[in-house]
């Protein structure tokens, strides 16, 4: 039921299924942008090798600024390079920038259309541990209601690598949300990576009579789920969106077409992340019965993930719920 | 460059002068704006623009000019009549200032004014970026055409945190070819900046973060661009803490911290012309 027409990982439902940080993707991706990009730059706020920078100061020391614990300096200093022609990549972690910079990302990055990169690692509740102070829940919130911005939020390491690369090819600000942990690897080096478009990644040849539309890594979950109900003969398909803006309006609006019933499931709160995106699109176009699996209004605390996830409601029985509860909704 | 004789030095005051009298014109025209801190740094952007800049009015993309940052947007009247009389647009558009449409918008906008080196208006931001500026500089390694980033900085906006994150990258980063100049003026919108939030000892404090310091009289141009030129010898950062004096020129605005975001109306504004015209003759 795995869309092999997008060459996913053939083992992603096993038990030995390869697991790897999108961190990490974005440094090997950034390398590789690097190469071919001269003007392409690197700033951290202290994070370095905990946000995978490390791998492009090994490479090239002369083009990296340590500005130090300073999340408002990183993104000032970032836009006085990109007035020069360059194109700075930040990173840090997602509480802090955009958490902490938001008026610099605002009126200095985007107000002018700045060719900056905010790489924003430990975004959800995935970084577990560290508890709620570190958990970014609002930040695709704060950065997809900027004009000129790019939101990515990428499922797996191979995707957080072409989103940076495709990131450094783009005249203008960007957003890129990575998470902590070693998640499944869901794609591979050959899944095609856009932009702005979203891909069913769990398709089954039936009409489908759920969607769930998921971003980021928790996305895992939404399949396994999609491969449970396939077992009991009801089709529910799995959109990906690692682009939140742009948004892919058309497949949303034709998987809401098809199955006449929406779940969304995000590693982020309802309101302005995923679920809302998702429901302005249908609330214009096709409006379709939703539910919403998420942070409610919540903040975090410290636990593994997947303390987390069954806490806060955002686990494989949960999703499961949740789908059973828009079915009952249809008409 | 820096060659100074009294002919000089009289040119300077005559452009301040075209300044000022502009900046009160603009003034009266939009019926709001920020008078104060305008008219105290015109004569530290007649020295600028008339004789320190390396800059091109008919070429404002040459590669090699020297930026000028404006930090402190606010008091972008200035820039604008600087700009105006340097001749990179008509002196007549400077009525169009905070219009609806017009290239000259409250705070400068880059989007609407491209010859602008930044957008700026919200405080505390501007040293960082010419701090990111310079960065860029060295890593392109154009000694070819060595240049200098000037920053105008507002003593009140010292009090943005950000400020102080800049102050620690440019002392660590040696970054010598970067000048802030700091409007010492010491009003801010609800009155004397050394009752709201006290920055002395201001010398002291950028000592502290490794830069090259000195205090002028931002209204005496020898010492505005001998300054400047001292700043070569150094190889840090340099700051320029130049103090100045409010509303500088019109009897009734000067040292009032009124004055800093205060509407000119067209009798006071009037006022102001007749004082600014009658020193002129």
């Amino acid at each position: 039921m795995l869309n092999q027409d997008l060459k996913l990982n053939s083992k992603i439902f096993s038990e030995d299924a390869e697991k790897e940080t999108n961190r990490k993707g974005f440094g090997e991706g950034l390398v590789l942008a690097a190469e071919n990009n001269k003007n392409i730059v690197g700033l951290t706020a202290d994070l370095t090798r905990s946000t995978s920078m490390d791998l492009f100061v090994d490479k090239y020391p002369e083009r990296f600024v340590q500005v130090g614990v300073a999340e408002q300096n990183l993104i000032t200093v970032a836009a006085g390079m990109a007035e020069m022609g360059k194109i700075p990549f930040v990173s840090s972690y997602a509480i802090f920038s955009p958490g902490r910079n938001w008026e610099q990302i605002r009126n200095v990055i985007c107000h002018n259309n700045l060719s900056v990169k905010i790489i924003a690692s430990h975004g959800g509740l995935s970084v577990g541990k560290d508890g709620a102070s570190h958990q970014a829940l609002e930040d695709l919130s704060l950065m997809r209601c900027l004009p000129h911005m790019t939101v990515l939020s990428p499922c797996d390491v191979f995707e957080a690598k072409k989103a940076t690369i495709e990131a450094a090819k783009i005249d203008g600000p960007v957003y890129l949300r990575l998470s902590r942990d070693k998640t499944p690897q869901i794609t591979t080096e050959e899944t095609l990576f856009e932009i702005g478009k979203a891909q069913m990644f769990f398709n089954p040849p039936m009409i489908a009579q759920a969607g769930i539309i998921s971003t980021g890594p928790i996305i895992y979950k939404a399949l396994q789920v999609a491969q449970k109900f396939a077992e009991r003969g009801i089709s529910v398909k799995v959109l990906n969106i690692s682009s939140l803006r742009p948004l892919d309006f058309e497949s949303i609006i034709n998987l809401a077409k098809e199955a006449g019933a929406i779940i969304t499931v995000e590693d982020h709160q309802i309101v302005g992340g995923l679920g809302s995106s998702v429901s302005e699109v249908l609330a214009q176009n096709y409006p379709t019965p939703i539910e919403f699996v998420g942070v409610h209004d919540q903040f975090g605390q410290s636990g593994d993930p997947e303390e987390l996830y069954n806490y806060y409601h955002m686990n494989i029985s949960h999703i499961e719920a949740a789908v059973e509860k828009v079915l009952g909704r249809k008409k | 460059m820096f060659q100074l004789d009294d002919e000089k030095i009289k040119r300077l005051e005559e452009k301040a002068k075209d300044i000022r009298i502009s900046i009160v014109e603009m003034l009266i025209e939009a019926s709001s704006g920020h008078p104060a801190g305008s008219l105290g740094m015109a004569d530290i952007f007649a020295a600028f623009y008339f004789h320190i800049l390396r800059h091109d009015p008919t070429k404002p993309d040459w590669q090699d000019r020297d930026r000028l940052i404006l930090s402190n947007g606010h008091i972008c009247p200035v820039l604008y009549a600087s700009l105006a009389h340097s001749g990179y647009f008509p002196i007549e558009e400077l009525k169009t200032l905070r219009k609806f449409g017009s290239r000259l918008q409250g705070h400068p906008d880059k989007n609407f004014l491209p010859i602008v080196e930044i957008s700026s208006g919200p405080l505390g931001l501007g040293l960082s970026q010419v701090i990111g500026m310079t960065l860029a500089d060295k890593i392109n390694n154009n000694n070819s055409s060595k240049k200098y980033f000037y920053c105008f900085l507002s003593d009140g906006e010292l009090q943005e945190g950000n400020i102080w994150e800049a102050a620690m990258l440019g002392g660590k980063e040696k970054l010598e070819n970067l000048i802030a100049v700091i409007d010492r003026n010491n009003i801010q919108t609800v009155g004397k900046v050394e009752n709201v939030m006290p920055l002395e000892p201001l010398e002291d404090k950028w000592r502290a973060f490794n830069w090259n310091v000195q205090t002028i009289d931002g209204h005496n141009f020898k010492e505005i661009i001998e300054a400047v030129e001292s700043t070569q010898k150094s190889n840090k950062p340099s700051i320029i803490i130049a103090k100045t004096i409010p509303g500088k020129g019109i009897s009734f605005m000067e040292n009032d911290y009124r004055w800093h975001s205060r509407p000119v109306s067209k009798e006071e504004g009037e006022k102001a012309l007749i004082e600014l015209k009658k020193d002129n003759a």
